[in-house]
């Protein structure tokens, strides 16, 4: 039984055209035997009756009236459906046509998530100063967050962590270098083969060489995760290291866990060294330069950063777990021996030029544990302060804030570190440059090209005053990634260097150096 | 609610800041979303942290959704004519109060033109004998001066209100508030530009013995008359209700023709009032802002909400007040107009940003709703393409909406309105502002028209207020 099913929308107005489009997709609805969209004025009113849809209601001029004849269910639902189309914000293909083509800049967070909702991370990496409050917006709209940006204060980062946790999303820093998620490289990181290794590092370099080493070595990554250097500081109580240890304890991708970390406050050790033991799954533990006490069952201490690699591999393979590094290759051995027998007498001291603050922090933990005194602009635990040369060893972070105040960090541009090979060089009491080479996404593009003319140009001006220079070095890279690694460690032998695999094993030998030079 | 994965096959960045990492990102094989980002707050880092605090906060979420409903819902009717005495509360018992456009402004800070308005106001209600007199009386204290928002009402450039001018009475059906404008004079030498001669006041007199009669009998004739439609359907015939009100206003006298011929007025008044209604393009702006100004105050007043509700000028400072956060003005200097001038004037000669018609882009109207007016785009850049953009960009800081009011050009979507001031902090879009430029001396009258934007530093001291409002105790920071 067909009827007859009327709306008045007061006060509403739309052209007749808009009109009669909806009046026509009203009439194309199932059900549906006639229909009309109009302004309720007299001439319109006539109009209806003509068309057998009379109706008797209240409506004037400026009152809009929707009128369908039909089954009365298809009736109903074509009421509903002019009530959307005329309440929609859009109207029919709204900001489709010319407008579509005219794009406008994303200039905040927001923007671009409604540009893109499927957005699963924020990568920010704006002034210190604007940091935090991108972070919480991020947050707010449910992203997690890649925190590069540095001078954030110590009570932001306890806030945006404290809303993260609350939320259920990571916030990786701030001051956080590098991290792979889902193979995607961020920040500085390198190019590595997807596999069941999964790591949280609270030290951009630290996650950078186990990773690499890890693929080198045949293995693969799950997941690397970086927390900012002071997660495990007691004030922010390891919040993204204890996030992130859950999330790859509960990811099925994952089977080895991996935590770096210089050494952190002992109650949060605790924690986490609780939480690794909970995980379900073996976990490698590396503190750089503190071996935790009576550790639970399925983690393992590793000694250093190469180590943590090696015994990772070694898990996710089932097989026990090696020991670490006791001493360099016999043939690399030999050649620093070479040198060493080609050294003037003053020739006693090692200069240390590192790129990544990791590096040098293993690198002097390396010479304390052989009792060789050094000192550092960063210096690790028993360490003095550098505040000149005094004859001893020198280990200097060039990516600290000290060199990179108003200028990029020596990863970007190796200019600074270029200049400084030169300087030591000249020094008639330095042994041995100990370096290291960071390769990756966020590196330069040929790092080895100017250190390599350097250490050639050093090498060539202490052989002219009777000397000779040992060059020891590592290159930090895979093969997959844009520098090519083969050619960068090609341009460094050919220029004098020895390369070998670990930064550690590059510490070791210069520690063998020093010690027949001591 | 729990949070998206993180851990899964793919991965999309929205890279803020570093360009090369959001490269490196797409190189890699992962999506990418770059933005153009700039600080919040134009560099403001408080205004920043402020944001930070209210964005996405649920108490403003929902105080907001609360206020754009009222916006949209509201359902402005002129029901009448009367004296501002008789209808405009802080105007009764006989105070000698005059109102002004903008946020609050001492007479001594006054711009030229809005001097010349408020002395030529002081000879109307027969304060003074001849504006000379009038100075010192206003100098010593002797008139009330306030915003015509502290009494629900509106008027454009100087918007000098006194007790015996005519004033629109619009209601809002949704909620019985009312708001007033006053008449609008046409062009030339008026009041609003500061024009104060015997012309003027002669003119002034007219508007209240014949006009507001005359429109009174016929509003008697035709009932209530609904704003809305009539807005609606002048969008969409080249008006955006602020700078151009030609079809509106056509509109409006064929609304009233047929009442006005049987009314019971002499029929010299019929014919002034209807060449003086005829003879003025602008007559319904002042409708139009009466209008928009009761659909903004059916927002005002939802705790928490960060909707604005009035955007005005004094022609010395660009204030704003927040649906959430009660009285308070949150003022900044004007910005510049970026105009056309008519011929022999250019910008040395232009007072600064003036008058409360910002109301109708609060609306959602005006600028917001350019695209609805090609024949003014020399004003905007000079392309249809450019009135778009405009439209366009004001989604990114509104709330909404306005279902009502469609641009064709748009393919009749909705026009943007209710502006988020947590919006245009975060993302330094400014709302756009059609204006008509004032000389900045009294009673030259209009020489150009063109385009400004509200301040930066409104919003900015706006969210910093609204985020103390919101946090617990009150605590300031």
């Amino acid at each position: 039984m067909p009827t007859i099913l009327f709306k008045v929308f007061a006060n509403l107005y739309k052209d007749s055209v808009t009109l009669m489009q909806l009046g026509a997709n009203l009439r194309g609805r199932a059900g549906v035997a006639q229909a009309s969209c109009l302004m309720a004025t007299p001439a319109n009113l006539a109009q209806l009756r003509d068309a057998d849809l009379s109706i008797e209601m209240q409506a004037g001029a400026s009152d809009l009236l929707v009128v369908v004849r039909g089954e009365p269910d298809a009736c109903e639902e074509a009421i509903a459906a002019a009530e959307a189309l005329l309440h929609s914000a859009g109207g029919p293909g709204a900001g489709g046509g010319d407008a579509a083509a005219i794009s406008l800049p994303l200039t905040s967070i927001a923007l671009g998530v409604a540009h893109a909702p499927e957005a699963d991370l924020a990568l920010i990496s704006v002034p210190g100063d604007y940091a935090a409050a991108e972070a919480m917006k991020a947050l707010a709209l449910g992203l997690h967050v890649m925190l590069f940006s540095d001078n954030v204060s110590m009570a932001e980062e306890r806030g945006i962590k404290t809303l993260a946790r609350a939320r259920d999303l990571l916030v990786m820093g701030p001051d956080c270098g590098t991290a792979i998620i889902n193979g995607v490289p961020l920040g500085f990181a390198n190019v590595v083969r997807r596999g069941g290794i999964g790591l949280v590092a609270a030290s951009g370099t630290g996650l950078q060489e186990v990773t690499c080493r890890i693929h080198n070595l045949g293995g693969g990554i799950s997941q690397a995760l970086g927390t900012g250097g002071r997660d495990l500081k007691e004030e922010i109580g390891g919040i993204t290291m204890l996030q992130g240890l859950a999330a790859l304890a509960a990811d099925r991708q994952t089977h080895v866990i991996v935590l770096i970390s210089k050494p952190p406050a002992p109650a949060i050790a605790r924690q986490i060294e609780a939480a690794a033991g909970a995980a379900g799954k073996p976990v490698v533990v590396h503190f750089l330069g503190a071996t935790p006490q009576r550790l639970p069952a399925g983690v393992v201490v590793a000694t250093s950063l190469q180590h943590a690699a090696d015994v990772a591999v070694a898990l996710a393979r089932g097989e026990p777990p090696p020991m670490a590094l006791a001493s360099p290759a016999a043939a690399a051995v030999a050649a620093v021996d070479r040198w060493a027998a080609d050294m003037a007498p003053p020739q006693r001291s090692v200069r240390a030029l590192f790129t990544g603050g990791t590096f040098c922090y293993e690198a002097q933990l390396v010479f304390i544990a052989r009792g060789l005194p050094c000192r550092s602009n960063a210096p690790a635990t028993a360490a003095l302060r550098f505040d000149g040369h005094d004859g001893g060893h020198v280990f200097l972070d060039l990516g600290d804030d000290d060199y990179t105040r108003g200028r990029p960090h020596p990863m970007i541009d190796p200019s600074l570190r270029d200049a400084a090979v030169r300087t030591e060089g000249a020094d008639p009491q330095t042994a041995a440059i100990l370096f290291d080479v960071v390769l990756g996404y966020g590196s330069h593009d040929n790092p080895a090209g100017g250190l390599a003319r350097a250490l050639a140009d050093a090498q060539r001006e202490a052989r002219a005053h009777g000397r000779t220079l040992a060059m020891i070095g590592h290159v930090c890279g895979t093969d997959g990634d844009p520098q090519d690694k083969a050619a960068q460690v090609r341009q460094l032998e050919a220029a004098g260097a020895l390369i070998v695999g670990s930064n550690v094993e590059a510490a070791m030998l210069a520690a063998h150096l020093a010690g027949r030079r001591g | 609610m729990a949070a998206r994965p993180l851990f899964k096959d793919s991965l999309t960045v929205v890279n803020v800041g570093l360009k090369g990492f959001g490269d490196n990102v797409v190189a890699a094989g992962g999506q990418c979303v770059g933005l153009d980002w700039r600080p919040p707050a134009q560099g403001d880092r408080d205004g920043g942290v402020a944001l930070a605090e209210v964005f996405n906060h649920p108490v403003v979420e929902s105080a907001n959704a609360v206020a754009l409903a009222r916006l949209v819902d509201a359902q402005p009717v002129l029901t009448g004519v009367a004296a501002a005495r008789d209808v405009l509360p802080g105007m009764a018992g006989g105070r000698r109060l005059i109102l002004h456009a903008g946020p609050p402004i001492a007479w001594r800070s006054m711009c030229g033109p809005m001097r010349g308005a408020v002395l030529g106001a002081v000879v109307l209600e027969g304060w003074a004998d001849s504006v000379a007199a009038a100075q010192p009386l206003v100098a010593a204290g002797g008139i009330d001066l306030e915003p015509c928002h502290h009494q629900a009402a509106v008027g454009p450039m100087a918007g000098v209100v006194s007790p015996s001018m005519p004033v629109f009475v619009v209601e809002n059906r949704s909620t019985g508030q009312r708001a007033f404008s006053n008449f609008n004079e046409g062009l030339g030498k008026v009041l609003r530009f500061g024009a104060n001669g015997p012309e003027v006041i002669a003119r002034l007199r007219m508007m209240a013995a014949v006009v507001a009669p005359t429109l009174q009998a016929v509003l008697a004739r035709t009932g209530p008359i609904e704003l809305k439609p009539l807005m609606a359907q002048a969008l969409n015939m080249g008006d955006e209700v602020h700078n151009r009100n030609a079809a509106a206003t056509a509109l409006f006298i064929r609304r009233i023709a047929v009442a006005l011929i049987e009314a019971d007025v002499a029929r010299a008044d019929a014919a002034a009032t209807l060449a003086f209604i005829a003879g003025n393009d602008h007559f319904f702006l002042n409708l139009s802002m009466a209008a928009c100004k009761a659909m903004c105050d059916a927002a005002a007043g939802v705790a928490g909400s960060s909707l604005v509700t009035v955007m005005a000028r004094n022609g010395v400072n660009f204030g704003v007040r927040l649906s959430g956060t009660g009285g308070a003005w949150f003022e900044a200097p004007a910005n510049p107009v970026d105009g056309l001038y008519f011929p022999g004037y250019s910008i040395a000669d232009a007072a600064a940003d003036l008058g409360d018609s910002a109301i109708t882009e609060t609306a959602g109207v005006g600028g917001f709703a350019m695209a609805a007016a090609p024949a003014i785009v020399k004003f905007v850049g000079g392309t249809p393409t450019d009135a778009i953009h405009h439209s366009l960009r004001m989604r990114a800081i509104t709330l909404g909406a306005n279902p009502s009011f469609t641009l064709p050009a748009l393919d009749f979507a909705a026009a943007a309105c209710g502006i988020d001031a947590r919006k245009v902090v975060d993302c330094g879009v400014l709302p756009v502002i059609n204006s008509g430029i004032a000389h900045r001396e009294a009673g030259v009258g209009q020489i150009g028209a063109g385009v400004t934007t509200a301040p930066m530093a409104c919003f900015t001291a706006a969210v910093k207020a609204l985020a103390r409002s919101v946090r617990p105790n009150g605590r300031s920071s």
